[in-house]
């Protein structure tokens, strides 16, 4: 029934359509997206394959696999969830089984609903994307004597690699580089802080079975610790079913540098060049670079070298990551191994040339490698962005949820590739990943590549969700990081009050405040222009011919007056494309498409080349993207502004006493009940959300008035949970 | 202090400005020069109104001065005053010695976007703005004028009720106002706005009106205030909780929305009114659009969830259809369950009426009935199209309603949608069950372009109740026999095959189709019997 209805729908998607006509017609032609960046190993449409594998996985991954299992002429089958049923893999693929509801642990998790959904779709091999049941060894057991291939490496290399205990163990035997540490469990807090004084502080708890920064804190002193180590124990529990905790020496100012490694089952093994993620927050990454900055070619071949030493000494056959700190003195030290397709994977594809997913679809059948060391490419520069739906002014970024009533990705950008699972009118829930897409940018150099990234960020059109291309946008111009100056503290040190938003210069400001007030002037213009309505036209002055004169201002910070500029803003022989703006007697000449309905706005702003998009408007106010951070602007007559100074201040309301739900979620623990006496900071409820746990503190001593929550209820953004007297 | 905007008014040429001699000039000539001085001097006088310190307590309470009012909603220098020199007529409690020109309002006419409109804005420096029989007939010149040249009348209102020493006069001037306000109905907009107290007999105006809105924390709307309240019923009430801006937004409904200050109020009244035709005689307004009539809407193909039972926000499908995502909401905040407001289709207003599944199922209750057929009303007398986007799963049942009276306030909207002659087109989203689904706009109230979405049931009830008094006796097969109800009925097909909705359409299409649909309905011509006018179920 549902695969009736969507299959029609794809024959309107562009690309997906040529696909499914070439391979009927017979004529397999090489459909991967953004074809150009596989220029290294083509496809060979005479070599043996899968006829049909299973995505075990929802999202953008799983539409990366999919892509090139269609290029490859491999038929695929989607598994997804109930609430998924309408997402864009399950309309990619050529088949779709609901697995399930939308929690995970319900459907993407369940191993023995895939399994089933493998045999009945006859599906000859599974890729499990990232996360979910990319790395359960007893998943690719079960697969293996249901007669399907697991696409990863075999189940021992996963073991070996998947416990952070055995696999530093086996690195130490490999002569790679290893942190000084506690190789063991940790059995308890109090051993958590035995140890953690014997590495000396600071020091990280993860969880054995952990990753992708879930079951991870790091602790400065013992009350951190035994509180990182008793939240991060209870986040492993409910992330992996694994509570197992480790301690090592954490590394003060390193880099997170990463190489990935390409293994088959013949013994043969390639290193892609390195990575580096080092822009992170609480441990997850933000923005990443291949190759690193930092890293000198004989340094990255050491590092290869020893990656890809790793990778065989536990019979590695598929795509995987060894991931390294590299300190100050560009010593490296073994992290982990990632034995699973990373999900910065793209910006190695485009400096490599080589489409990792479809090397381990080969290696996956048992073919050999294509290339040898000496085959592997470095072209140019390429930087991943995640862009998630999460509030960056909140540590960081805070997930958020909503619907994408408007969404435009920056595809049209040259060198410009997005990786995303969702289109227009999709939902970012609670049950997943709160990412939207992984937008990359590929140039011949890191400032090409660079800014490539800024005119995509500038054209990327978001909507109905609170999102972090304010943050990105910031950082892919910030100086530090242009100049490759950056450790895995950079977000702490470069934003040391958290994110406030990007600062403009004086001239950023009269940039702003000028397309603002010729928006205002045009939007004023445009209410004058009815097509119908001709009475009492005599006193009708032609609206693209007037001085439209504005007092404007941006916002201002906290406690402050906002500044007022003078503007005045006149059309050139009337045109609304064209607009003359003086900023306080500065002149300002505006060109370009400045369509009210239009998503994005290309201008040129005294001759150069700025992006803006239009948020909101209301009456006297124009809300405008610029730089990534929309900016509410003020565009008032001036004699609104001679009267607002008459209006009254509204009062805010005291929200010391209250504890609201900083994002939608599940209540984990709930601390204190009614009557009760909390002195500020103390936790009084833990939310879980995006799998991630967060504590809830009291704003103020006082006694607990009411406790709307109790533990399993979900609540939405904004509510009370807490109230003191 | 004086504002500067008004100084600039105050700047008109004055007739004289020069200086006198009276030994060299007839007495006749001193004559002529004293008049046209006193002229200058009554005109200065009017522009302050009750003078500069009750300005100034005016602004201390955080609001604009009458004129300053005037400035901020009229396109700069086109305001036309009349009646500056009129003055009070009561010689009781000495009130001959006390009078001001132009008395306790400013009336004239101005324009809005470069289109008429007359304005009358009570002088709460003068006499508290209360209300003289002189301020009375200011009022009902500029409305009769408004009428005779078919123009929208805008009331800001800030007073502090009757003129108390001038008695029955006062009485015998709000009824006048009354009887102009209902001639009014439905030959011009009317529009209030409350900037300050507004009370006993003053507030039946604002009732009379099309819409009223109210400034947050400074404008109050009740029959009788607190001191009154506690005197007859020992009630004890602030003036914000009886009738202030939210009491009236929220609870009562009386007012159609509110803003955070004096200076937002006249902006956003702007923006209303230019969605506004200026009479019953003239079309609904098609202003230049940017918006692309035919883009294609991806977002709409997936607003309705899978879940034939989960919530969405219909205001979610409203701001994705029409132009630039622009929606004047009316009553924003009083029954959430019916979203009601005005839009532009290619640059053409029209009203919106929608269900709203997120509050309360997007049920038809008493309140939601009573928003709907007012909006409704006031669409169809100004020539409005009406756009309806149904996702109703019926009346909202139970005694409270019952008793409340939902089969004559239902029936208010019933009556508003049959017997609107403008151009109806329907959008069936989900739900139309039962007699809501008649209500909304259906084909069969004379519904012009009824469309279904491929998500769109229309039956008589869900398939849960249907089936529980249909296999009464089945109980245990009721699994079953609910599955092959929704089979039958869960779709469009029942009532596409009866003709009863025109065609199922892609939702991502909606925008395209309704902007074609509305350029062809522009020709449409029908009208009700003559009647001296129908009997609404009030």
């Amino acid at each position: 029934m549902l695969r009736a209805a969507s299959s029609f729908r794809l024959i309107s998607r562009k690309g997906v359509a040529s696909a499914a006509s070439a391979r009927t017609s017979g004529v397999p032609v090489d459909q991967r997206e953004g074809k150009e960046i596989y220029t290294t190993v083509g496809i060979d449409y005479n070599e043996p394959k899968f006829d049909k594998i299973l995505i075990a996985n929802r999202g953008e991954i799983a539409c990366r696999v999919i892509k090139t299992a269609r290029a490859m002429g491999i038929k695929t089958v989607a598994v997804h969830s109930d609430v998924d049923s309408n997402s864009l893999h399950v309309r990619l693929a050529d088949e779709a089984v609901c697995v399930g509801e939308a929690p995970t642990a319900k459907s993407y998790l369940r191993a023995d609903r895939i399994l089933e959904a493998v045999k009945q779709t006859g599906a000859q091999a599974v890729h499990p994307g990232y996360g979910f049941l990319s790395e359960n060894t007893h998943f690719a057991a079960q697969l293996e004597q249901a007669g399907a291939k697991f696409i990863g490496p075999n189940s021992k290399a996963i073991l070996d690699m998947g416990d952070k205990i055995h696999s530093k163990k086996i690195a130490t035997a490999a002569k790679v580089n290893m942190i000084p540490g506690f190789d063991g469990e940790i059995a308890d807090e109090d051993m958590c802080v035995k140890i953690s004084n014997e590495i000396g502080y600071p020091v990280m708890i993860k969880a054995s079975a952990g990753g992708g920064g879930k079951g991870m804190r790091t602790a400065w002193n013992d009350k951190q610790a035994r509180e990182g180590y008793r939240l991060s124990k209870q986040e492993a529990a409910s992330s992996f079913g694994d509570d197992r905790m480790l301690v090592e020496k954490f590394i003060d100012n390193p880099r997170h540098i990463e190489m990935q490694v390409l293994c088959d089952k013949h013994g043969n093994g390639i290193w892609l060049n390195e990575r580096e993620c080092s822009i992170q927050r609480r441990n997850q990454k933000v923005i990443e670079e291949a190759p690193s900055s930092f890293v000198p070619p004989e340094m990255r071949k050491r590092m290869g070298d020893q990656a890809v030493q790793l990778a065989k000494a536990v019979g590695y056959d598929s795509a995987g990551t060894v991931e390294f700190l590299v300190d100050s003195k560009r010593n490296f030290y073994f992290l982990e191994m990632n034995t699973r397709l990373q999900v910065e994977h793209p910006i190695t594809e485009c400096i490599t040339g080589i489409d990792i997913v479809q090397q381990m679809l080969r290696v996956s059948y048992g073919h050999k490698l294509p290339i040898t060391q000496e085959q592997v490419p470095l072209n140019g520069w390429a930087f991943e962005s995640r862009v998630y739906a999460e509030d960056p002014y909140k540590g960081f970024g805070l997930p958020s949820v909503g619907r994408l009533s408007r969404y435009v990705e920056p595809r049209h950008v040259d060198g410009v590739r997005c990786d995303s699972g969702i289109r227009e009118g999709s939902e970012i829930s609670i049950y997943y990943d709160p990412l939207i897409c992984k937008l990359v940018t590929h140039g011949d150099n890191r400032e090409q590549a660079l800014n490539r990234m800024s005119e995509a960020l500038d054209n990327y059109v978001i909507r109905g969700v609170t999102h972090n291309i304010p943050l990105l946008r910031d950082i892919v111009q910030e100086e530090r990081f242009r100049s490759g100056n950056i450790t895995t503290k950079y977000l702490q040190e470069v934003y040391p009050e958290g994110f406030q938003g990007a600062t403009l210069t004086s001239s950023e400001q009269d940039t702003v405040i000028a397309f603002a007030s010729a928006l205002n002037a045009r939007k004023l213009a445009r209410a004058n222009q009815f097509l119908n309505q001709q009475k009492h036209k005599s006193t009708h002055v032609d609206s693209l011919h007037k001085t439209y004169k504005f007092v404007s201002s941006l916002p201002a910070k906290e406690g402050a007056k906002p500044v007022e500029n003078t503007v005045e803003v006149t059309f050139v022989n009337g045109n609304p494309n064209e607009a003359n703006v003086t900023v306080n007697g500065k002149a300002i000449s505006i060109k370009g498409n400045t369509n009210l309905a239009l998503p994005t706005n290309n201008l040129e702003v005294d001759g150069e080349h700025v992006v803006t998009q239009i948020v909101a408007k209301r009456a006297g106010e124009i809300t405008v993207l610029y730089k990534g951070t929309p900016f509410k602007v003020s565009v008032l007559p001036e004699q609104a502004v001679e009267y607002l100074q008459y209006m009254k201040e509204k009062a805010k309301v005291d929200l010391s006493t209250v504890i609201l739900s900083p994002m939608p979620g599940a209540i984990k623990n709930v601390n204190v009940k009614v009557g009760d006496m909390v002195s500020e900071g103390q936790e009084l409820v833990v939310m879980e959300a995006m799998k991630m746990q967060n504590s809830l503190h009291a704003g103020k001593t006082g006694k607990v008035k009411t406790v709307n929550v109790k533990v399993g209820s979900t609540v939405d953004e904004g509510e009370v949970l807490v109230e003191l007297e | 202090m004086l504002s500067r905007s008004i100084r600039q008014l105050a700047a008109r040429p004055a007739i004289f400005r020069g200086v006198l001699h009276p030994t060299r000039a007839t007495s006749s000539i001193a004559h002529t020069i004293k008049v046209a001085k006193k002229i200058d001097e009554t005109r200065e006088k009017a522009l302050l109104g009750g003078g500069q310190k009750r300005i100034d307590a005016q602004h201390n309470r955080g609001k604009l001065t009458a004129r300053e009012r005037v400035d901020l909603l009229l396109d700069k220098n086109t305001f036309r005053e009349y009646d500056m020199f009129a003055e009070h007529t009561c010689n009781d409690f000495g009130m001959q010695k006390e009078k001001y020109a132009g008395d306790s309002v400013v009336t004239g006419r101005g324009q809005i976007n470069g289109r008429t409109v007359f304005v009358f804005s009570q002088d709460f420096t003068v006499f508290g703005g209360s209300l003289s029989s002189i301020h009375a007939k200011k009022i009902v010149k500029i409305m009769r004028e408004a009428m005779l040249v078919g123009a929208p009348v805008i009331g800001l209102n800030d007073s502090g009720g009757a003129r108390i020493q001038e008695g029955v006069e006062s009485l015998a001037g709000y009824a006048d106002i009354f009887q102009e306000n209902v001639l009014a109905s439905g030959v011009v907009p009317q529009i209030s706005l409350i900037m300050g107290p507004c009370a006993g007999g003053a507030v039946y105006s604002p009732a009379l009106t099309d819409f009223t809105f109210m400034v947050r924390d400074t404008s109050y709307l009740f029959i009788t205030g607190p001191d009154v309240v506690k005197a007859v019923t020992n009630e004890e009430v602030t003036q914000e909780e009886l009738g202030g801006a939210k009491t009236h937004t929220v609870t009562s409904g009386v007012a159609s929305g509110a803003f955070d200050n004096d200076v937002d109020a006249l902006m956003s009244i702007r923006e209303l009114f230019n969605y506004l035709p200026l009479s019953n005689q003239d079309a609904s307004p098609i202003r230049a659009a940017e918006d692309p009539w035919d883009r294609e809407v991806p977002s709409l193909d997936t607003v309705v969830p899978l879940e034939s039972t989960a919530a969405y926000n219909m205001k979610d499908v409203i701001h994705a259809l029409v132009d630039e995502g622009d929606f004047f909401e009316i009553q924003p905040d009083y029954a959430k369950n019916l979203v009601v407001g005005f839009a532009r289709m290619n640059g053409r207003t029209v009203g919106v009426v929608g269900n709203n599944p997120k509050f309360a199922a997007g049920c038809l209750d008493i309140n939601s009935s009573v928003k709907g057929a007012r909006f409704v009303r006031f669409c169809d007398a100004f020539n409005i199209p009406l756009i309806t986007l149904v996702d109703v799963p019926g009346f909202l049942p139970g005694t409270s309603q019952e008793y409340g009276g939902i089969i004559r306030h239902g029936a208010k909207l019933l009556y508003a949608f049959a017997e609107a002659t403008v151009p109806k087109i329907t959008i069936i989203t989900r739900k139309a069950f039962g007699g809501a689904y008649d209500v909304m706009a259906s084909k069969h109230l004379r519904g012009d372009i009824n469309y279904a979405w491929p998500t769109a049931e229309v039956a008589v009830m869900g398939a849960k109740g249907a089936v529980s008094i249909l296999f009464r006796k089945d109980a245990k097969n009721a699994a079953k026999h609910e599955e092959d109800y929704t089979e039958l009925f869960s779709n469009p097909f029942p009532a596409a095959v009866r003709g009863f909705v025109d065609d199922i359409i892609v939702p991502s299409e909606t925008r395209k189709k309704v902007c074609e649909d509305l350029n062809m309905l522009e020709s449409k011509q029908l009208k009700n019997p003559w009647k001296k006018h129908g009997n609404i179920p009030l």
